[in-house]
């Protein structure tokens, strides 16, 4: 009987692959979005809401995760924007290699943000690089002020927190205070805007930020 | 359900690692799991089950390694084991802090006869 003892990472294949991609968006200024959020948060408004923002200013380009469809690419495309769509089928998280691919299939040149919209799951995507520059959360005033405290690795592994819809705390029992609280406990470095997808509030400040990132590539 | 494909990448590295020929058991396979790691033990153990059902690894054993979170205060310098998740340091209120373990997703050992 003989014990080999190793220390090797298990997502190691998917790390290296990672690091390839970021080393790639990096060779060519491109400042790279992992988003990420439970389904119904917004993701895909926020995108929505990006794209008109700055569409005339900035080079994005998009790629979607999706479990199923191509429902969420179709939006991106009616926006006139490079999307290409990863359908998972059933897998509940993007991985590198599939990120890796998708930005093959697209032939832009001169991109300046690439948003990878994650498949939505505040769990399994927490753990999977994808060579992002920052991995940026959506938590939404409907899911209730306390996500941060049950999803604590996806919020303490992302840079920029955004709170969408806000312009439903009326009729929601949440209080935004507690969600930046409870997120603050977590990861006290968190970037926080308020937003809503549905009136626009807030999404002039988060593309200022975005701008600004462009800059210090 | 992450942990299948995890499973299945523990299973590639354990293959990377077996001597040279189709003669050995591998009697266990010792993993370590951080808690911030977001890795369900029970549902790692189940999928490890599944995939090594009628396999040459059918007996192997998972043995889990559950490593808590530990932050180091860059402020203070203090080492500090948290299981409320709140990342701050309790001595010094300190919110500069690292986490130096719980991040862990790694295979250790690998037991062979």
């Amino acid at each position: 009987m003989s014990l080999i003892t190793i220390e090797r990472k298990i997502l190691e294949k998917n790390d290296a692959i990672a690091s390839e991609n970021r080393k790639n968006f990096s060779s060519k200024n491109i400042f790279a979005i992992n988003l990420v959020s439970s389904p119904g948060s917004g993701k895909t408004s926020l995108v929505e809401r990006t794209l008109n923002h700055l569409k005339n200013k900035t080079k994005i380009v998009v790629i979607e995760g999706d479990v199923q469809t191509d429902l969420d690419a179709k939006r991106i495309e009616a926006l006139n924007t490079p999307v290409v769509q990863i359908v998972t089928n059933g897998a509940c998280h993007l991985e590198a290699n599939l990120v890796r691919d998708a930005f093959g299939q697209l032939k832009e040149n001169n991109i300046e943000i690439l948003i990878i919209e994650n498949v939505g799951n505040l769990v399994c995507p927490a753990g999977y690089d994808l060579g992002e520059d920052v991995k940026v959360i959506i938590a939404s005033t409907t899911e209730g002020d306390d996500k941060p405290l049950k999803y604590p690795a996806m919020f303490r592994n992302s840079s920029v927190l955004i709170i969408n819809k806000i312009d439903l705390i009326p009729f929601v029992n949440c209080s935004i205070d507690a969600i930046k609280k409870n997120a603050l406990s977590i990861n006290p470095t968190l970037k926080i805007f308020e937003v809503s997808c549905q009136t626009g509030a807030g999404i002039h400040e988060w593309c200022d930020w975005l701008e600004n990132q462009i800059k210090n590539e | 359900m992450h942990e299948l494909s995890i499973a299945q990448s523990i299973l590639d590295i354990v293959n990377q690692h077996l001597p040279a020929g189709n003669t050995t058991h591998v009697k266990s396979v010792k993993v370590k799991i951080g808690k911030l790691s977001n890795v369900l033990p029970d549902s790692l153990r189940f999928c490890f089950e599944a995939i090594t059902k009628d396999s040459d690894f059918e007996k192997t054993l998972l043995i889990l390694n559950i490593i808590p979170i530990t932050i180091k205060c860059n402020d203070c310098n203090r080492l500090t084991e948290i299981n409320d998740y709140v990342f701050s340091c309790p001595s010094c209120d300190g919110t500069n802090i690292n986490v130096v373990a719980g991040n862990d997703l790694n295979i250790e050992e690998i037991e062979i006869e």
